[in-house]
Parts: C-alpha cells; sequence; structure tokens
C-alpha cells in the first residue's frame, strides 16, 4: 500500500478514535477499549475493502457487516458517520435517551449498522446466516465479522465456526481483536481461548495472522481472504486494547469506562497531536 | 359415527412447508438434527436446496436463522419447544425478537404429550417465555387443520412467530371450512353459565368437558384460543361478562400461559374468577402420552370439575 493511502486511512482512524472519546465521554458510559483497538480494520473495512454506499445503507447488494463484540459500538458508529451514513455530530448524542445510537448496535434505528449485537457470542451466527443467504441467493455480497478474543469463550462461536468451516462459507470473513484483555483480567488469567489460530484452523477456517494496526499486513489479509476458495477466513488480529491513548493501553479497566473530564482532555490533546502530525 | 381423525400437528407443520415450498415461496427451512421429528424432514425431500440442517446446536441455529432472515429470507427454524424455546432464549430474544426479524420458529414436541422422553424434553415453559418478548407472536393450534393455518398465516405475517406443534397425534377439531386469524379466538359452542378457554390439544377436551356439563345442568361456552398472543382481549372480556366466570386449560406449566394471560385481561378489565386447568408448576414423567395427560389433569374430567367449581363460586 503506498504511504498517501496509508496517511489518509490512518487519518480516518484517528478520526474515529476522537469520535469514540467524544461519544463515550458525552455518555459517561461504554466502552472505550475495546472500541479503540479495532480503528485500523474498521478504517480499511469501510475505505478500502466493503462495498457499501451511505446513500443506500439497505442496498442489498451491499457487503455485510456484523459486530459481534457489540460492545464496540463507539468505534463502528464513529467510522459510519464518518462514512456519511449520519452526522458525525450526532456522535456525541451516545447513550442518550432521545438518541438512536444506542448502547450496543441497533439494525432498526442506525443507518449502516446490518445487525442488532450485544450480547456476545451471537453476531458470527448471525453472519454465518447472511453469507449463508448470499450463497443460496448465488449473490457476491460478502460478510465481515469481527470477534471479541473474550468472547470466543461463549460456546456459540464455536457452533457457527463449525457450521461455517463445514459449509466452506468463502464468502465470511471473522476477524477476531487479539487485544488479549477481558472485563475481568487478562484472556490467560480468566479462562484462556489460546491459541485462537489453532482453534480456528482444527474448524476448517483459512487463518492469517497479522498486526491489526498495520495497514499493509490488513490489506494482504483481506485479499488473501478474497482469493480462498472453500474455505472461511479468520484473520487473528494482534490489537492494543485502548490504541492511541497513553493511559488507556493495554490498561484491562478501561474495558467498560468512561473518561472523566480532565481524562478526557488529556485523551483528546494526544488524538488531535496525533491528527496534526498525520496532516502536517 | 364418523371415526374421528387423529393427525399430529407436527406432520401437518412438515406438510404446510412443503405445500409453502411448491408454491414457490422464498423460505428457508433450518432444523438442528431433529429434521424426522420435526417433520422438516418432509421439506427437506421436497426441497432440499431449500434447507439446512446447522447439527446439534440450537445457539447457533437461532442465530443463524436471524442472519437469514436479516438478507432478506423467511425463515423456519424448528427444535423441540424445549430446545428452541428453552436453550436459545436468548438467542430468540436478542438476535430475533429485537431486531423484529422474519423468522417463524417451528418448536414441536411441545408439553407432557412427549411422553416416554420424560421431564427433560417435556417443555411446560415454553409460552410463558415467549410471551414476555416484544413483538413476537405464539400460536398453539389445537389440530391439523389450524396447524396448517397458522403457518400459513405465519408465513403472511411480517416478524417473528412462535408456532408450538405437539408430537401426539390428536382428534381433529376442525373442518377444512375453518378460518383462522391471528390475534382472534372463536367461539366453538355456545354457553351462559362458564366459558372454557382452551389451547392446543386442550380444545378438544374442553368440548367433550362442555358435553358432559350439559348432565349436570351448566352450559359452557367453549373458545378455542390459538393465538397466545396477541391474546384476544375482545373476546375474553365478553366471555367475562356473559358468562361470569373462566376456565383456562392447556398443556402448559399454569405460570405464565393461557390462564394467565387470560387473568391479566380480567383482572383488569372485568374481574371475575379464572379458574386454570394446567401443569401445576411440577416436572412431568416418563410414560406414555395418554396416560400421562390423565396424570396431570390435562382432561376433559378435571376440566369439567373445575367448571363446576367455577360454577358454584358465581353464588
Amino acid at each position: 500500500m503506498d504511504n498517501s493511502k496509508k496517511k489518509e486511512l490512518a487519518v480516518f482512524a484517528t478520526k474515529a478514535r476522537i469520535g469514540i472519546i467524544e461519544g463515550v465521554h458525552s455518555a459517561k458510559a461504554g466502552h472505550p477499549g475495546g472500541s479503540l483497538s479495532i480503528c485500523e480494520v474498521l478504517s480499511y473495512l469501510y475505505n478500502e475493502e466493503m462495498r457499501v454506499d451511505p446513500k443506500n445503507p439497505k442496498w442489498q447488494s451491499r457487503d455485510r457487516f456484523v459486530l459481534s463484540k457489540g460492545h464496540g459500538a463507539p468505534a463502528l458508529y464513529a467510522t459510519l458517520a464518518l462514512k456519511g451514513f449520519f452526522p458525525v455530530e450526532d456522535l456525541k448524542t451516545l447513550r442518550k435517551s432521545d438518541s438512536y445510537l444506542q448502547g450496543h448496535p441497533n439494525m432498526n434505528k442506525i443507518p449502516g449498522v446490518d445487525m442488532s449485537t450485544g450480547s456476545l457470542g451471537q453476531g458470527i451466527s448471525a453472519a454465518v446466516g447472511m453469507a449463508i443467504g448470499a450463497k443460496l441467493d448465488n449473490a457476491d455480497f460478502r460478510v465481515y465479522t469481527i470477534l471479541g478474543d473474550g468472547e470466543i469463550e461463549e460456546g456459540e462461536v464455536w457452533e457457527a465456526a463449525m457450521l461455517a468451516g463445514n459449509r466452506q462459507l468463502d464468502n465470511l470473513v471473522a476477524i477476531v481483536d487479539y487485544n488479549g484483555l477481558q472485563i475481568d483480567g487478562t484472556i490467560e488469567e480468566v479462562n484462556s481461548a489460546y491459541p485462537i489460530a489453532d482453534k480456528f484452523k482444527a474448524f476448517n477456517w483459512n487463518v492469517i495472522e497479522i498486526d491489526g494496526h498495520n495497514y499493509d499486513e490488513i490489506e494482504a489479509a483481506f485479499n488473501n481472504a478474497k482469493q480462498t476458495k472453500g474455505k472461511p477466513t479468520c484473520i487473528v488480529m494482534k490489537t492494543v486494547k485502548g490504541k492511541g491513548v497513553s493511559y488507556m493501553e493495554n490498561a484491562v479497566g478501561w474495558h467498560g469506562k468512561a473518561p472523566n473530564d480532565e481524562e478526557y482532555e488529556i485523551a483528546m490533546g494526544e488524538l488531535n497531536a496525533a491528527l496534526k502530525e498525520l496532516e502536517a | 359415527m364418523a371415526d374421528i381423525i387423529k393427525c399430529a400437528t407436527r406432520d401437518a407443520y412438515g406438510k404446510a412447508l412443503v405445500e409453502l415450498g411448491d408454491k414457490g415461496e422464498n423460505i428457508i427451512v433450518l432444523d438442528a438434527d431433529l429434521a424426522a421429528a420435526t417433520k422438516t424432514g418432509m421439506f427437506k425431500k421436497a426441497h432440499p436446496e431449500r434447507f439446512i440442517d446447522v447439527g446439534i446446536a440450537e445457539s447457533n441455529l437461532m442465530g443463524v436463522a436471524a442472519g437469514l432472515a436479516a438478507t432478506g429470507h423467511t425463515v423456519f427454524a424448528s427444535s423441540f419447544a424445549m430446545f428452541a424455546a428453552g436453550r436459545a432464549f436468548e438467542q430468540i430474544r436478542n438476535s430475533i425478537g429485537y431486531p423484529h426479524l422474519n423468522v417463524k420458529i417451528g418448536a414441536t414436541h411441545a408439553g407432557i404429550s412427549v411422553g416416554e422422553d420424560g421431564a427433560s424434553h417435556q417443555c411446560c415453559e415454553d409460552i410463558a417465555l415467549m410471551r414476555t418478548i416484544p413483538g413476537m407472536v405464539i400460536l398453539n393450534p389445537a389440530d391439523d387443520i389450524e396447524a396448517r393455518l397458522c403457518v400459513m398465516a405465519a408465513v403472511k405475517h411480517d416478524g417473528p412467530v412462535y408456532m408450538r406443534f405437539g408430537r401426539l397425534a390428536v382428534p381433529r377439531v376442525f373442518d377444512e371450512n375453518y378460518k383462522f386469524e391471528i390475534g382472534k379466538g372463536n367461539i366453538l359452542q355456545e354457553g351462559t353459565d362458564v366459558t372454557i378457554i382452551a389451547t392446543g390439544l386442550m380444545v378438544n377436551e374442553a368440548l367433550i368437558a362442555a358435553e358432559s356439563l350439559k348432565a349436570d345442568g351448566i352450559s359452557a361456552r367453549v373458545v378455542n384460543m390459538a393465538t397466545i398472543k396477541p391474546i384476544d382481549r375482545e373476546l375474553i372480556i365478553d366471555s367475562a361478562k356473559k358468562t361470569g366466570v373462566i376456565v383456562t386449560a392447556e398443556e402448559h406449566n399454569i405460570i405464565g400461559g393461557l390462564g394467565s394471560a387470560v387473568a391479566e385481561v380480567t383482572a383488569e378489565t372485568v374481574p371475575v374468577p379464572v379458574l386454570r386447568v394446567g401443569v401445576n408448576d411440577v416436572f412431568g414423567k416418563s410414560g406414555p402420552a395418554v396416560e400421562l395427560l390423565h396424570i396431570y389433569g390435562l382432561d376433559a374430567e378435571n376440566i369439567a370439575a373445575k367448571a363446576k367449581e367455577a360454577v358454584k363460586l358465581k353464588k
């Protein structure tokens, strides 16, 4: 990928991070850690990979995206707003009682959201259903879903993974946000689902391991997925939870907590500085 | 006397799915390794390209159904009531109910009449569970004629539907001219002293009970309530006003099912006594289905006894 493209995607991802902090701070609630970790992959998906039309969010031929780790909603909303699905200003209404921006994604209220999620383990099943639907209709849309590495402790994930592998759903890509942390501690401390890649391989998936903040690796992984026939692809994406905000990075405590006013100022300072540097 | 036709509602379900497939309706049928028993196997045989077996994984069954519905398909998802409404309750609630997707759940082997498999498989909680999901339609047909019509109505309905079918062959109550409409109960027999509101296989028992009550000089109105949600409030209120007491009859826990739904309506409108016939908050056990129905009081005799008790409350 050339540097100007990388810069463009990085600017988008940084703006998304600003949107996340704005939303979560305004709501005084939400999940910043696991939202900040998926900004690069969302930037790539919505700017380079997926066939979507912000003017026609229900376009039947669009590629589908399911945020199986639904608590990453602030990242998805910021991405959709930056793409023009709805106004960026609305991100500050996150989780308010008069807002359409629900705490977790709602497909009927929010333009661009393809599946209501929030209860872990369920989004990947819906993504599998969508991929089967495309195959049944001979439609060429592809289906993308992001799972948390904690989320894959849910048994339903493996029910869905087994069906996707057996049905050779090569129009499906599952991305695992491998940030190593869950609410009660590190993944190893709580109930390790490692090794992630080997598990998906055993379920007949094409598995690619990448750095989730590296655009060259992200691009190569999605290209590999598109060229892979007869198998769904799982991208195990090593990330930093809380990426981009110094005090949130790799900190268990920032899974589901909003920054106070002082912390908000620090976060915005860091992100605006990063943006300025990118745009210089 | 004409022979009584007996048929299990699950058989009617399987046939109705085939009929829809033959008509070219855009439906997809899913099962979780129980196709032979739920009768979706009939559809699998007739339309294999529109049938998917997800294996023994009911949570994923409901999620996959939701995903298919989200891409514009009308989906029928089947398992036993215990594993559909029970095991996959939260998937039905969050992935189907909350986004109000077009998934029709065909739950078979509901109630005590599962028989020999015993309590682990005898689901008497499904109506209660499904009633609490906003926007869910719940249909519990009395016989094969009504079961077919429920499927036809479900496919036309926009949104999730829970259809409850039985394993046991039950006597036919309706004839071919019967018309079914979601949300409407129907009076099978007029009466003035008590109303028996029944659902599922208890409808036939209610008719037998009403006949026997005549000998005691009790005139019973019999109402078939195939739609548990949205419940036919008007018919319940009318019955409460006209007969002053109500007896409900269902093959379900007396908590949270038809009896509760009827009592909720009367308590807020015409507060008359409502006596419930159902499974008295106990688990079932193994045994032949018909024998079990008698053991748990799910029969005409118990309905008649409750009706007499109800009439006494008026004096």
